[in-house]
């Protein structure tokens, strides 16, 4: 009875430290035990020596990896609401466009897409620079999700709030500046920073087109060495380097704008 | 200030939900009281400026409301609008749903909407919320602070939309006092309730909207005591069913 309760919890109700602290300890043993033995029964050694040859590479893919999904962000976000905005409109055959590029960027997979657009991108426009590429075929990707985001807050701001904007005697730009805008930021900027945590991740399929970031780095190091699990050990670790933190930001924003609604 | 609706109608997919509505007279204190569904949000949302008819005109002290958005907005500045529930802004705190209209519409300078907002706030008792944003505020502060940033500008008339039908019952009053207060400062009003009470003894003319048609229209006391239709002695007398609590 009083050793189970060191292993539970209620429903909502947050562990003492040292509860917390010793399941923590006991489950990373296990994961580790599990780990060690089914690695050793393959045979893989745990030489890591490589990483330090190999470090201006891996530090150049991993920056690179940074700004692409940087860009990318800022690309995607333009993106996303344009688009949004876009499916409002009164204007058909704009809200047709972009409600069938909202559709097929998220009903198809990335890889694909990857592909597609890089000989449309690439050799019929003329794009030989395979970051730009990159940047851009990543955007197209995450900006319909983005859209959806974006349209999804501005879907639920309560019409109140558009009317008593209109009897406060706001124009239509001071509705916006004042008004709806502020709240959708408040709204959105937690899914937003969620979806840069995606862009991340999403950014390693461009190493199918060549472009050097972290992954295609690792890629061509464990070509060389032949160290896979080392090498993907190590690329697993560098990404949660740059998703972990974004996602402490996201939960930090969620909890200080939940007040809002 | 004098009001005119001159075959004012409003019809929504079809269905004709207000008017043909014609009126003329002077504007103190009116409550518009009616079944629901009788039209009444509609008719006080085109006589603010927030609704186009689809026929007819509405004059304010002989000035037509436009029928363009430029020429609305400009009509909507210089009344005050209260909405049921929900009408604060609700990423700004009390004092700013107060302030920003009067900078950003009435061209105030922000130390004078500052005291504007500090003085209806402190009259009211709403100071010590100012720096609250609406979520944190009770139902009846919310209208109250509802209510000073719909006069802080000084409109010529003032319209409610069932201010207090969100409400608990301890709220209704605080909010009812404050509008009384108001009468009792010449503020004009425009009130759609169903406080009765209300609408008999702080409301000089009553007029009752019975499925989109203005029915009767008149000195409230006068049209309480002697309802002049079977439509307004019948809607009386169902509110009054369970309204015995002492006898």
């Amino acid at each position: 009875m009083k050793l189970r309760e060191l292993f539970l919890q209620n429903r909502n109700e947050k562990a003492l430290p040292l509860k917390a602290a010793l399941n923590l300890l006991l489950l990373t043993v296990i994961i580790v035990a599990v780990f060690w033995l089914s690695l050793t029964a393959v045979g893989v050694t745990f030489d890591f020596s490589f990483v330090s040859e190999y470090r201006t590479r891996i530090g150049q893919g991993f920056l690179m990896t940074l700004l692409i999904s940087l860009a990318s962000f800022a690309v995607s976000l333009l993106l996303g609401v344009l688009s949004a905005l876009g499916q409002g409109s009164r204007v058909l055959m704009l809200r047709y466009l972009c409600g069938f590029y909202v559709k097929f960027s998220r009903g198809t997979p990335l890889m694909m897409q990857i592909y597609l657009f890089f000989y449309i991108i690439g050799t019929a426009w003329g794009i030989d620079n395979r970051f730009v590429a990159g940047v851009l075929i990543l955007s197209i990707f995450e900006g319909a999700y983005i859209s959806e985001i974006i349209r999804g807050s501005l879907l639920s701001i309560e019409a109140t709030q558009w009317e008593a904007a209109k009897a406060v005697g706001f124009s239509r730009s001071q509705t916006l500046r004042l008004v709806i805008l502020p709240q959708m930021v408040t709204r959105t900027l937690p899914a937003l920073t969620g979806q840069l945590a995606s862009i991340i991740k999403d950014s390693s399929l461009l190493s199918w087109i060549a472009v050097i970031e972290l992954t295609q780095t690792i890629r061509e190091i464990s070509a060389d060495n032949f160290k896979l699990f080392e090498c993907y050990f190590l690329l697993g670790l560098l990404y949660l380097a740059l998703t972990l933190p974004v996602t402490l930001i996201t939960k930090k924003l969620e909890k200080k704008f939940s007040y809002e609604t | 200030m004098k009001l005119e609706l001159i075959g004012l109608t409003k019809t929504f997919n079809g269905q004709q939900v207000l008017g043909p509505i014609d009126f003329s007279d002077t504007i103190d204190t009116l409550a518009v009281v009616g079944p629901s569904g009788s039209g009444k949000s509609t008719l006080l949302r085109i006589i603010g400026g927030l609704l186009l008819p689809t026929e007819g005109r509405v004059m304010m002290d002989g000035e037509e409301a436009g029928h363009d958005e430029s020429s609305l907005m400009l009509y909507r500045r210089r009344i005050g609008f209260v909405f049921q529930q929900g009408g604060l802004f609700r990423h700004m705190t009390a004092r700013q749903n107060i302030t920003v209209p009067l900078v950003h519409v009435h061209g105030f300078t922000q130390a004078e909407a500052d005291a504007r907002a500090n003085a209806l706030l402190s009259r009211f008792g709403l100071l010590s919320q100012a720096h609250k944003r609406p979520g944190a505020l009770s139902g009846g502060e919310q209208q109250r602070i509802a209510i000073a940033r719909a006069i802080a500008p000084r409109p010529r008339l003032l319209l409610l939309d069932e201010p207090t039908s969100a409400l608990d019952p301890e709220f209704t009053t605080e909010v009812l006092d404050m509008i009384s207060e108001l009468k009792a400062d010449g503020i004009r009003f425009i009130i759609v309730t169903h406080e009765m009470g209300f609408a008999r003894h702080a409301c000089e003319h009553i007029a009752f909207l019975h499925e989109g048609r203005l029915l009767e229209y008149g000195p409230s006391e006068q049209l309480f005591a002697h309802p002049q239709t079977p439509e307004f002695a019948r809607f009386l007398s169902k509110l009054l069913e369970w309204n015995i609590v002492r006898e």
